[in-house]
């Protein structure tokens, strides 16, 4: 039986495929410096994911560093606000350090020791995935430097000051616009000239052959256990999932362990920013076209000559020109839904959420919660939608409070 | 021509028992006209190669020096279609110096890929180096461009082992870059016992010239470099000079004239590898 499944010729979980494309999608496209080091790197992991012992050891921390699983929140005040259909929260924003980010992180530095690296970098943009980083290279001991864009190091500044108590080495990056793409630019430029004991923990699932199908394999948990969470909770699967996404890792943790069920419909929702017409945006398959950055090709914001144009939204991690390549194909194929909310969408449902359930949401996650509030009402009551709460909003106080003109 | 370009180019300088001088210059910087007029004189002040960039906002691999090179032209409105167009400009004038544009692969895919080397082919480039196309994806461009008889230049660097370098020498013609570093363009020196280990390393697997680049600055740098390599790139030190009198408010001939007095004293280093050498 595992054989025949294995075998499915059309399962959305099969991807990529030996050279790490997912359709067109994907790929390794770095510097030749960086194969060798590339490659190992795959080597090293697929060997690690078949291990008993290293799923373990992951298993362990999760549970009692991370604080999995995360639960699974019926929530009754918004589900009644929005008169429609129920709303579940799967509360990433619980685990430590206040967002997913932290499960993609613990699997890659378990893997960095079992590969004897002895350095950490990584890039961030709103600096989740930089606190994340730098906890885990906290509690393992490895020096860790994080390339952070100047413009976000001024809108995220508790998030620096975190990481600097972790103690990380913050860079600012003054070149190009100076957020998470050009952060992502410095970490690969220093990845090249420290290639041999430097490990680079991606914190999205983009960039070369293995790091989508890595990290989203450690982000399955979402999945995984949201699967037996509504199951217990409801009896049957969500029929609606709900996550935004920027590069897409909390999506494609939550949506991954679905997407072989016909029955889930499945909406990711990017960042609109000012609204996609405005181009001040950062929706890369609403308005981006396929090309090749950052080591794979997926939809970029691009213009007709193929250079990069930046992204903008008010959330500054999901301020990306480009998207993970399995949502790129994931959107080619039609299986997930690609929608977009505004930077006042999100800013709208951020409060709803606040006040109705006494949750701050990150401004990230508020872009999916905008979304639900525009589906749910129209929805029957025994509709269940699930949404991933992808990380909490109190590294967003300050961007949210000078865009209700709040003094703090 | 093409690829037979390059090819005649190093027999004639193995003839002469000197090491290629390659000069590397952003294409549109500080603006087109002004490149034009830095490219046009380059081969009479010495660079038996020319080796012109293609502008991207994310140059990966790159330095500052050469990351600025590209948002100067970019401002001046370099786009792809020009930089062929300067390209095909030079070819009125000169026949014989190969021309290799080097850069990232994402405008070229925007442009597509058989009418780029249509375009290429008919504006007289000779070779291609695309720092983010490993051998792993040479179906992309490598194949394609060999069909049309362009030469596909691959980057060895230190990381490319023993193993690792049949695979990435296979698709190679015209020459083979090794980096003398790991590193971006323009950083370290490197280390001119280790370059030429690798240069003895990598003629034991090809019999293509072997020209080295990051991080060689003087003429002295080349030199050494040129005593045991097939030819040396400079880039990044011919780049900020550009970058430097532009910010003078130099333009056209007279900055074109201070890049091309640098690249003279480049020139005499190389000549002087050779007497070394012989």
């Amino acid at each position: 039986m595992a054989q025949a499944a294995a075998a499915t010729p059309n399962s959305y979980r099969e991807g990529p495929d030996e050279h790490g494309h997912f359709g067109i999608h994907g790929g390794r496209f770095v510097a030749e410096t960086l194969m060798p080091l590339i490659l190992d790197l795959e080597k090293a992991y697929n060997t690690a994911k078949d291990d008993p012992a290293f799923q373990a050891e992951l298993n362990y921390y999760l549970e009692h560093y991370v604080g999995r699983p995360s639960p699974l929140y019926f929530a009754e005040r918004l589900t009644s606000h929005f008169g429609g259909a129920k709303i579940y929260l799967k509360r990433e924003e619980l685990n430590h350090t206040g967002a997913h980010k932290i499960n993609n992180c613990m699997g890659q530095i378990l893997l960095a020791l079992r590969m004897g690296k002895k350095r950490i970098i990584a890039e961030t943009g709103a600096g989740q995935h930089g606190v994340a980083t730098a906890t885990v290279a906290a509690r393992f001991g490895l020096p860790c430097t994080i390339y952070m864009g100047k413009t976000d190091i001024e809108r995220q500044s508790p998030n620096v000051f975190r990481m600097r108590l972790l103690g990380a080495e913050v860079v600012p990056v003054t070149s190009g616009s100076q957020t998470l793409k050009d952060a992502m630019n410095e970490a690969l430029r220093d990845w090249v000239t420290q290639v041999e004991d430097t490990f680079y923990i991606i914190g999205t699932v983009a960039g070369p052959h293995p790091y989508p199908a890595m990290v989203r394999d450690f982000q399955s948990i979402i999945g995984v256990e949201a699967r037996a969470q509504i199951l217990k909770a409801e009896g049957r699967l969500p029929d609606t999932l709900v996550a935004c996404v920027g590069g897409g890792s909390n999506a494609i943790g939550l949506f991954h362990p679905f997407l072989d069920e016909p029955s889930v419909a499945i909406d990711a929702v990017e960042a609109a920013g000012h609204g996609l017409e405005s181009g001040k945006h950062a929706a890369s398959l609403a308005k981006g076209r396929p090309g090749v950055l950052h080591g794979n090709r997926t939809y970029l914001l691009q213009d007709d000559d193929g250079q990069i144009i930046e992204a903008h939204s008010i959330s500054a991690g999901l301020d990306y020109p480009g998207i993970g390549p399995e949502h790129s194909w994931l959107h080619d194929i039609g299986r997930v839904n690609f929608v977009s909310a505004t930077d006042q969408e999100a800013l709208d449902a951020f409060q709803l959420c606040t006040k109705l359930e006494g949750i701050i949401p990150a401004l990230e996650s508020s872009h999916a919660l905008a979304h639900v509030g525009r589906i749910a009402g129209k929805l029957p009551k025994d509709h269940i939608i699930l949404v991933n709460l992808s990380g909490r909003g109190d590294k967003d106080i300050f961007t949210v409070a000078n865009a209700l003109g709040a003094k703090l | 021509m093409t690829v037979a370009r390059i090819d005649a180019r190093f027999a004639a300088l193995k003839a002469e028992g000197r090491p290629a001088l390659v000069v590397f210059v952003t294409a549109g910087d500080p603006d087109p006209e002004t490149s034009f007029e830095v490219i046009r004189g380059l081969p009479a002040a010495g660079a038996d190669v020319i080796e012109i960039g293609m502008p991207f906002t994310d140059p990966m691999a790159d330095g500052p020096a050469i990351q600025a090179a590209g948002l100067r032209a970019l401002s001046a409105g370099q786009t792809l279609a020009k930089t062929l167009d300067l390209v095909r400009r030079l070819r009125e004038t000169d026949s014989a110096t190969p021309i290799v544009l080097m850069g990232y692969y994402n405008p070229i895919y925007a442009y597509g890929v058989a009418r780029f080397l249509t375009d290429a082919k008919a504006a007289g480039i000779d070779g291609l180096i695309v720092v983010d196309l490993p051998t792993e994806e040479d179906p992309e461009l490598c194949l394609p461009a060999l069909d049309q008889d362009i030469a596909f230049i691959r980057l060895a660097t230190p990381t490319t082992d023993e193993v690792r370098l049949p695979t990435v020498l296979r698709n190679t013609a015209g020459f083979v870059y090794y980096v003398s570093i790991n590193g971006i363009t323009g950083s370290a020196t490197p280390d001119t016992g280790a370059v030429a280990a690798a240069v003895t390393r990598l003629k034991a697997h090809t019999d293509l010239p072997v020209v080295v680049g990051f991080g060689i600055k003087t003429p002295e740098q080349a030199a050494a470099i040129g005593a045991t390599a097939d030819g040396a790139v400079v880039g990044s030190a011919v780049v900020s000079l550009i970058g430097a009198a532009a910010a003078e408010g130099l333009t056209g001939e007279a900055l074109a004239a201070r890049v091309h007095a640098f690249v003279s004293t480049l020139a005499a280093g190389l000549r002087g590898a050779k007497r070394s050498a012989a």
